[in-house]
């Protein structure tokens, strides 16, 4: 599904990504580890499409075609989806009306119909609940005043109802408690499927002891430095991250 | 061969003919030479076939307007209007225009492609020659004058009276008497004062007491009679108890020949009674370049006569190249209210200086003002705004916020408020912010599928949510959708 070649970004003269290798296949999870600093979440703000980078080197296939040309918002309408380490807010704009906008817009440039209302709050009103998403908080605006664990269970509603091919969730278990945690990484196993790829990046093993990932990759200094099984994330917890960040130097 | 020269030659004879004796002199006829006097005012007013009365309150406000300097403080810039060079007086027919729909600027048709304005309607609204002739002369007309005709009935039966300022002077001549002037003075300021002297025509509004009008008054039906030109004035007077919900404008850019529009709006709210008056007004901006658009200076104005009474303006201004617009309200009755909802959308090379007075009077008197100014291209947008509490207005209240959203970062988004209070038991509040769309909001809509475009529009009409719910309906989806027109083009 996902395949990265040799990615080389920078932001200025400053070099982030300094010869990225992946390979997700389609319906494995992947998790990416690795110290603050490493250029995690440049790798998915590149892979979504995000200005600012210099691509300087290198290629991303996404079902084996090229996607490092294409907007933002084509990428996300072939099923690429990121769920934001620090989710954005929008005054004024109910959480609702911005899913219905998101959802309709990836619908019309596939080509396909839009939803009609009811069919529409009859699918919000599925996954809201399973992810303890109120109606209340459906009618607030997108993520003001919402807090951390919120905004988070908002990010995966909306990968559920986006149903993206490949989803890349960044650091989802930054600034969640251990209830909030276990809603969230329910709410991502149940979407787990032979047809989905995901590509979870997190600092800490915690997250991993609830979504359970086929392999485990880090990262240092721009560059995927080693990869394993599950056993090697038992292994980073133990040891932290000393070794990499002095390789990374 | 000769067939074709023949017709080439009579098409000349005849072309040359009719400018010579036919439409010179017709256009003349229709027409006031440039330049203002009092002869001209006269002019004016006997093709109006108006009262002696109406001509010498003109002529006063004329000699008034000559001793007057145009204001400077507002932050717009223009170079300086030769009043000598404008014709004050022009029957509706006469305007010359594009001669068709090819002479028109391609932005603005690509405008009334975007908001799905009939082609027929397109070239009214450009200002094509004899299209609006067309118009009567074909289908759509019979259907709209029907509808007119059901809506004056209805109208009438509840005792409202809706009709053009001119018909008022000639048949309701003691109410207009009584009134206009009454809340924007004669000699209130520079535009004002002009418009006074000189002004075309405009609505006219009398809601008896008690009476709550049963529909909204669209200025639609009446735009469609005749052209008012660009001296509007319109008057609104609703008597003890009475309700009037007011439209004025048109979602679609109205291309006008005539670059100066100084309209005069006076309110008159009596005891226990509410009008509200809502503007969406989306006058041509210029070309690309900021060449050809509109200048609006606008004074509009309701007076909270009675106790208890309410008056509420909101606008959605998207038009024109320069506006110069403050809709205010005199509370006077005790336990008035005045409102004022704004949003002030400026792109290209606009230059926008509003915002509203709310002058407390009367005890407990209240007010709240909430204006969205969103900036975007090499445009300015300021929101200017006085409120003020005179000694006998204890206990009055004020709420102003007060928000500006820039795109870009060519454009200046400014707010000079004033606030004046000589009673120590008045409060005010005040709150400002000014933001910008992040690149990192854009993105974040984008990365669940929204275009650019379709991101600006989404956090721009969420920015203006508090001013559009307070817009009739039907009229705020048509805003929603100018708004994000307005901004196309303003990222990427
Ligand atoms: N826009 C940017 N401009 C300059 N430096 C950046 C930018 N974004 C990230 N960096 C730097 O790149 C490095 C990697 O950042 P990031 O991808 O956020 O790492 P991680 O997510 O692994 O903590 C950091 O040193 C960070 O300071
Ligand atoms: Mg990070």
């Amino acid at each position: 599904m996902l395949k990265i070649k040799n990615l080389h970004a920078s932001v200025g003269d400053r070099q982030i990504l300094r010869g990225v290798d992946l390979e997700v296949p389609t319906g494995e999870v992947h998790a990416i580890m690795g110290p603050n600093g490493s250029g995690k979440s440049t790798l998915s703000y590149v892979l979504a499409g995000r200005d600012g980078y210099d691509i300087t080197e290198g290629e991303i296939l996404f079902d084996g075609e090229e996607i490092l040309d294409k907007p933002a918002e084509e990428r996300a309408a072939l099923g690429i989806f990121l769920a934001f380490q620090y989710p954005l807010e929008i005054p004024g704009v109910a959480t609702m009306t911005f899913l219905k906008a998101a959802l309709n817009a990836q619908r019309k440039a596939r080509g396909e119909a839009e939803l009609t209302t009811p069919d529409f709050m009859r699918r919000v009103k599925g996954a809201a609940e399973k992810l303890n998403v109120t109606q209340e908080m459906l009618r607030r605006p997108l993520n003001v005043g919402f807090s951390g664990g919120e905004k988070k269970r908002n990010e995966i509603l909306q990968m559920a109802l986006l149903e993206p091919k490949l989803a890349i969730l960044d650091e989802t278990d930054s600034g969640l408690d251990i209830d909030a945690l276990r809603v969230v990484s329910d709410g991502v196993n149940a979407l787990r499927s032979p047809k989905r790829s995901m590509l979870v990046i997190t600092h800490y093993q915690r997250l991993l002891d609830h979504i359970v990932p086929d392999v485990v990759h880090v990262m240092s200094a721009g560059r995927i430095v080693r990869s394993g099984g599950p056993e090697l994330a038992l292994e980073l917890e133990a040891k932290g991250y000393a070794d990499y960040v002095g390789a990374a130097a | 061969m000769a067939a074709v020269q023949e017709t080439v030659d009579q098409v000349r004879r005849i072309d040359v003919d009719q400018y010579k004796y036919g439409f010179v002199t017709d256009i003349e006829s229709d027409r006031a030479p440039k330049g203002l006097s009092e002869d001209i005012v006269r002019y004016i007013s006997a093709r109006k076939n108006e009262p002696e009365w109406m001509l010498e309150w003109r002529l006063d406000a004329y000699r008034r307007w000559l001793t007057m300097n145009e204001p400077t403080w507002a932050r717009v810039h223009y170079p300086k209007i030769d009043f000598d060079d404008l014709y004050y007086y022009s029957a509706p027919k006469s305007t010359k225009g594009p001669k068709s729909l090819d002479e028109v600027d391609p932005e603005l048709l690509a405008t009334y492609e975007k908001l799905g304005i009939p082609l027929r309607e397109r070239e009214i609204l450009a200002g094509v020659e004899g299209a609006s002739d067309r118009r009567v002369a074909v289908d759509a007309v019979f259907d709209s004058v029907s509808v007119v005709t059901t809506f004056k009935e209805e109208l009438k039966k509840a005792g409202v009276i809706f009709c053009s300022m001119s018909e008022a002077v000639r048949e309701y001549p003691e109410l207009v008497r009584k009134y206009l002037g009454s809340v924007v003075p004669v000699t209130d300021n520079f535009y004002a004062t002009l418009n006074s002297a000189v002004f075309s025509d405009g609505s006219f509004v009398y809601v008896p007491e008690g009476v709550r009008c049963p529909m909204e008054l669209s200025t639609y039906f009446r735009i469609n009679e005749k052209n008012t030109g660009q001296f509007e004035r319109t008057l609104i007077i609703a008597e003890k108890g009475a309700y009037v919900s007011y439209l004025e404008g048109c979602t679609a850019p109205m291309r006008d020949e005539n670059q100066l529009h100084a309209a005069v709006v006076e309110l008159v709210a009596l005891e226990d009674a509410e009008i509200k008056y809502s503007t969406v007004q989306n006058w041509y901006p210029g070309d690309k370049d900021g060449k050809g658009g509109i200048y609006n200076f606008v004074t509009k104005r309701g007076d909270c006569r009675g106790a208890r009474s309410k008056i509420s303006w909101t606008q959605v201004e998207t038009g024109s190249a320069i506006t110069w617009k403050y809709p205010s309200c005199i509370l006077r009755g005790d336990d008035s209210q005045g409102e004022f909802y704004s949003i002030a959308v400026s792109n290209g090379y606009q230059q926008v200086d509003s915002g509203t007075k709310m002058i407390h009077l009367g005890k407990r008197t209240k007010s709240r003002i909430i204006s969205k100014g969103i900036a975007a291209g090499r445009s300015d947008n300021t929101y200017r705004g006085l409120v003020s509490a005179h000694r006998k207005a204890s206990g009055a209240r004020n709420f102003t916020n007060c928000d500006s959203l820039l795109i870009g970062d060519k454009c200046g988004a400014h707010t000079v408020p004033y606030i004046e209070s000589k009673n120590a038991s008045a409060v005010f509040e005040h709150e400002a912010t000014t933001s910008k769309i992040a690149d990192d909001q854009l993105f974040y809509c984008m990365q669940r599928g929204l275009s650019s475009e379709e991101a600006v529009a989404l956090i721009v009409n969420g920015f203006v949510k508090d001013v559009i719910q307070q817009l009739p309906m039907e009229f705020a989806v048509e805003a929603q959708k100018l708004i994000s027109i307005s901004l196309e083009g303003s990222v990427g």
